[in-house]
């Protein structure tokens, strides 16, 4: 990945900063310059907005044939989270046993790695998903 | 160090990976005697970082929750110092990446601490001196690590990570610092040469010379400035390389196993270095009452020791309130795994994919 196109995603990246349209509420997430409804009468009233981080699992799946960037995580779960503001994210699910995710799981978001440019290059960091009970005793 | 009347905890928070090995499968791989081992160094089992853990993530995650207890928001913090001897990058700090993960960014100031096993406790008093200076309001103190121990060595059965973060400063605090002493000297125990991956140690000689002559003196300092006996204290938190050195020191300055059993987490999670005293101390928080003490010791090879003097106030009450987990809540999540899967987390397998 370039530098310079993951810095620009940083607050995505790291804080899940999307949008949300001025004119009729809709948040979008990654962000979006104009909202395809309303489209001119959204143009500059596209503002910051943070998710808060938790969400439902809508499907999942295990890869046991792995990305080049993951095949240390091995065999690892993908999901798309749907999360409380009502955009759909795909990220991991770390941290738990295959056999107890389900659809309707609750997670958050955790700071993750999610790759590197071999030993040399920049790390890169990001949300995943863990379930939401995971390290509150239950 | 003389500290202003209020400098304190205002939040705090623990981040413990939830993988674990135990020193019997160590020692099946290298032919040794691991349960003996490990009985040896009182650790049952340490805590192995997954391949996208590091100390940024770690941090990243207690400092969030951290923010949550002390009810404030990235912006609010104006430092953020992050004691480490495992830093990703040699160069880059991850103070700037756990700020622009908490949203502290760009009004604040940030470094990287090294300090073997003290760098968190460093990073403790450097917020402590702005915040009594009265240069900033709040800063963040971090200490965290994914330790290192070379494959075969005993570093191995106790080499953990983990860390916590706390939000010091003047107002709203759950618990005083009321006084910081430091004991340090040029003791070359242990460490790792840049560009090295694992570090060297010089065996027996981190014991007495180095491990016990910087924690006892010390604390003897600290108990001299305040004036306070051991037996004044509720709890004791002092550096735990393994499970045996700690409660030797204590016993030795006349503190006793009661004082110390709640920040004891080398047991079950094993050395996390620049953690382990802030993970300690941690643990301690959450079982700790209004009007508690708290002595705290760390050490970091090299070598040094800090010590501070703390009570807790009657806010410890709403911040336990909180809906960040404790500890003991986060370490309960674990999953144990062999040697094999051990050395390809930790990037031991040469040649691997």
């Amino acid at each position: 990945m370039a530098i310079a196109r993951f810095w620009r995603e940083i607050k995505q990246r790291y804080k899940g900063i999307g949008v949300k349209c001025g004119n009729c509420g809709e948040i979008f997430f990654p962000p979006r310059d104009i909202c395809p409804e309303c489209r001119r009468e959204s143009y500059k009233k596209m503002d910051e907005y943070e998710l808060n981080g938790t969400g439902e699992v809508i499907t999942y799946t295990r890869v046991e044939d792995p990305h080049p960037e993951f095949e240390d995580l091995c065999p690892y779960v993908m999901a798309i989270v749907e999360m409380d503001e009502g955009v759909r994210l795909t990220g991991h699910i770390v941290d738990v046993d295959y056999d107890d995710i389900e659809a309707g799981l609750e997670v958050e978001a955790s700071m993750r790695k999610l790759g590197e440019d071999g030993p040399e290059g920049m790390i890169y960091y990001g949300y995943k998903f863990w379930p939401i009970d995971s390290r509150r005793g239950e | 160090m003389k500290t202003k009347d209020d400098v304190g905890i205002k939040g705090y928070a623990g981040y413990v990976p939830k993988y674990r090995i135990k020193p019997e499968e160590i020692g099946d791989c290298w032919g040794e005697d691991g349960k003996t081992m490990g009985r040896g160094l009182r650790v049952e089992s340490k805590s192995v970082p997954s391949p996208d853990e590091d100390v940024v993530t770690i941090s990243t995650q207690a400092a969030k929750w951290a923010m949550k207890r002390a009810g404030i928001k990235g912006e609010d913090l104006e430092a953020i110092y992050v004691g480490s001897e495992s830093h990703p990058y040699a160069v880059k700090p991850t103070a700037t990446i756990v700020a622009a993960s908490i949203a502290a960014s760009p009004h604040m100031t940030a470094a990287d601490y090294e300090f073997a096993c003290k760098a968190g406790t460093a990073a403790f008093q450097t917020c402590m001196g702005l915040v009594s200076s009265g240069m900033i309001e709040n800063g963040m103190a971090i200490g965290a690590d994914t330790s290192q121990g070379a494959p075969g060595d005993a570093l191995e059965y106790t080499a953990a990570a983990g860390g916590a973060a706390y939000v010091i400063g003047s107002e709203d605090l759950l618990a005083k610092i009321k006084e910081t002493v430091s004991y340090t000297t040029d003791t070359p125990d242990f460490w790792r040469r840049e560009g090295e991956k694992y570090p060297q140690h010089g065996g027996r000689f981190t014991g007495k010379p180095a491990y016990f002559k910087h924690v006892t003196n010390c604390t003897k300092k600290l108990l001299e400035r305040t004036g306070n006996e051991p037996d004044e204290y509720d709890y004791a938190v002092f550096h735990q390389p393994n499970g045996k050195f700690p409660v030797k020191a204590a016993k030795k300055l006349g503190f006793s196993k009661d004082q110390l059993e709640p920040g004891l987490l080398v047991t079950h999670i094993g050395n996390t270095y620049s953690g382990s005293v802030p993970l300690g101390l941690a643990a301690t928080l959450d079982q700790a009452e209004p009007g508690d003490k708290i002595m705290v010791t760390s050490y970091g090879s090299g070598a040094g020791s800090d010590s501070f003097d703390i009570e807790v106030t009657e806010n410890i009450t709403d911040v336990k309130e909180k809906d960040v987990p404790t500890i003991e809540e986060v370490t309960s999540n674990e999953e144990f795994v062999p040697y094999s899967v051990y050395a390809k987390y930790r990037d031991k397998i040469e040649g691997g994919r």
